[in-house]
């Protein structure tokens, strides 16, 4: 992989390997993420590309390697987990938006708790986000009572409301309906034009071409291929890549 | 059959039937507080990753369900002043009751807490938050909302149960309804109006658990 200085790195993996038991589900994973870089990961479903992701902020352990994020390179215990979270926003593919708030108190509950920002200037940070995302006239609603593309571009809204300098997305289009994925999709490629670094796990290859820098295509816990998406989808070098290119695009 | 109904000593001495609803409300409640705040304590040693609190919490749990209430508040009555420890009626009855509901609040609020779906708790370390303030802001509500049924039946049924209070003097419905019982002997009347209390007492306590629910679980479910 090319070799960016620390310092315009924003994640790095290297030698990563995690076990669910006895099975290894990352296996060996180097990887290094510039600032600013907008990263696509694919591949098929129980590949790891879910758990990779997951483990740049602790979400999951790993048991060998190590995960560095902004410089800081997280312990093994995740004992400073919270430092890093403060710089990585998360998206999810449930949402995971909290049902007992509202759309504006989804947007607030962190800034209060682990910011201690003002309930004012909570607020406001809330609504400048949810006007962005194109839902601030729902700020009042819970999220049961909105479709699952306002519920998805919420969660964005909540991630960026941390002023997040990452954003990982996991699979945040496949628990929608067709006609909602455009919606955050489009989201997505305006906080791509802003320059913030991103991870996403996706299959939406029209998203990939539009705004990745890199297209990774993991296997079995490995990462297969790293390449610029027209690289990526016109000549890809492996045979895996190939064959799985050849099933979500052939359809 | 010739015994002659007659309510009026039953009624005349409505100051008294006052006194043992007011101490029932006041015996009820107290526990219902203390029991559920305790009950949670215990709820998340059950749930600890150390097998120390896990084991404690298990074995109280156990202790208390698997033993009648009337057993539990003559050991706290009778058997604690020989540990130096000596409670009127009515601060037994609302140490037993609270001790009793909390086994029973705990084992309910943890169906709730494991209801919650993983991804909530994700979310919130996701966005840095600690586990406390994830258990407190995220995990609390919707928890007790997934058992809050149940846990107004066990509220309900240890008011009921406050009635075997009056076993160590303490100053609830039942215990004025047998002082009344040895004054008149209007046994029949007596009881058949204790049970209306009663069941009128549940009916408010029903519908004031429901109106709070309403108000505190008012988010309109997925």
């Amino acid at each position: 992989m090319t070799g960016t200085s620390a310092s315009e790195q924003a994640i790095a993996m290297s030698g990563v390997n995690k076990w669910y038991g006895h099975m290894q589900v990352l296996k060996g994973i180097d990887l290094e993420v510039g600032r600013g870089e907008h990263i696509v990961l694919c591949g098929p479903s129980g590949s790891g590309k879910s758990t990779l992701i997951r483990c740049i902020n602790h979400l999951e352990e790993i048991q060998q390697g190590t995960v560095t994020v902004n410089g800081t390179t997280l312990s093994q215990k995740g004992s400073n987990a919270d430092h890093i979270r403060r710089d990585v926003g998360m998206v999810f593919q449930q949402f995971n938006l909290f049902p007992h708030l509202t759309v504006l108190e989804n947007c607030m509950l962190a800034q209060r708790r682990v910011r201690k920002a003002s309930v004012a200037d909570a607020k406001e940070k809330a609504m400048r986000h949810l006007e962005r995302v194109h839902i601030a006239e729902q700020a009042l609603k819970y999220p049961a009572q909105l479709s699952g593309g306002q519920q998805q571009r919420v969660a964005i809204a909540r991630a960026l409301c941390m002023d997040p300098k990452i954003m990982l997305f996991d699979e945040p289009t496949s628990a929608l309906d067709p006609e909602m994925v455009k919606e955050v999709l489009d989201t997505m490629i305006s906080l791509a034009d802003d320059g913030i670094t991103m991870i996403c796990v996706t299959h939406e290859m029209g998203f990939a071409r539009a705004v990745a820098h890199r297209v990774i295509f993991m296997d079995r816990g490995e990462i297969i291929e790293s390449a610029k998406p027209d690289v990526f989808f016109s000549n890809p070098s492996h045979e895996r890549t190939k064959a799985f290119l050849s099933q979500i695009l052939n359809h | 059959m010739n015994y002659s109904f007659d309510f009026s000593p039953v009624f005349a001495a409505w100051p008294m039937l006052l006194d043992g609803i007011l101490g029932t409300l006041r015996m009820s409640s107290l526990s219902m507080v203390f029991g559920l705040a305790l009950g949670l304590v215990f709820m998340l040693m059950r749930m600890s990753k150390l097998p120390m609190l896990r084991s404690i919490a298990i074995g109280y749990i156990e202790l208390i369900r698997n033993t009648p209430i009337l057993v539990q508040v003559f050991f706290v009555f009778f058997g604690m002043p020989a540990l130096g420890i000596r409670l009127s009626g009515e601060q037994a009855a609302i140490l037993a009751m609270t001790l009793n509901c909390a086994a029973y609040a705990a084992e309910i609020v943890r169906g709730g807490v494991q209801s919650i779906r993983p991804g909530q708790i994700e979310a919130g370390r996701a966005l840095g938050m600690h586990s406390v303030d994830i258990y407190r802001f995220i995990v609390f509500r919707p928890a007790i909302r997934a058992v809050y049924p149940a846990l107004c039946s066990q509220f309900i049924l240890m008011m009921l149960n406050s009635s075997l209070m009056s076993s160590v003097s303490a100053e609830e419905l039942t215990y004025f309804a047998q002082t009344l019982d040895s004054q008149t002997f209007r046994s029949f009347e007596i009881y058949f109006t204790l049970g209306v209390i009663y069941l009128a007492m549940s009916q408010f306590f029903s519908i004031a658990l429901g109106l709070i629910g309403r108000v505190y679980f008012s988010y309109p479910a997925k």
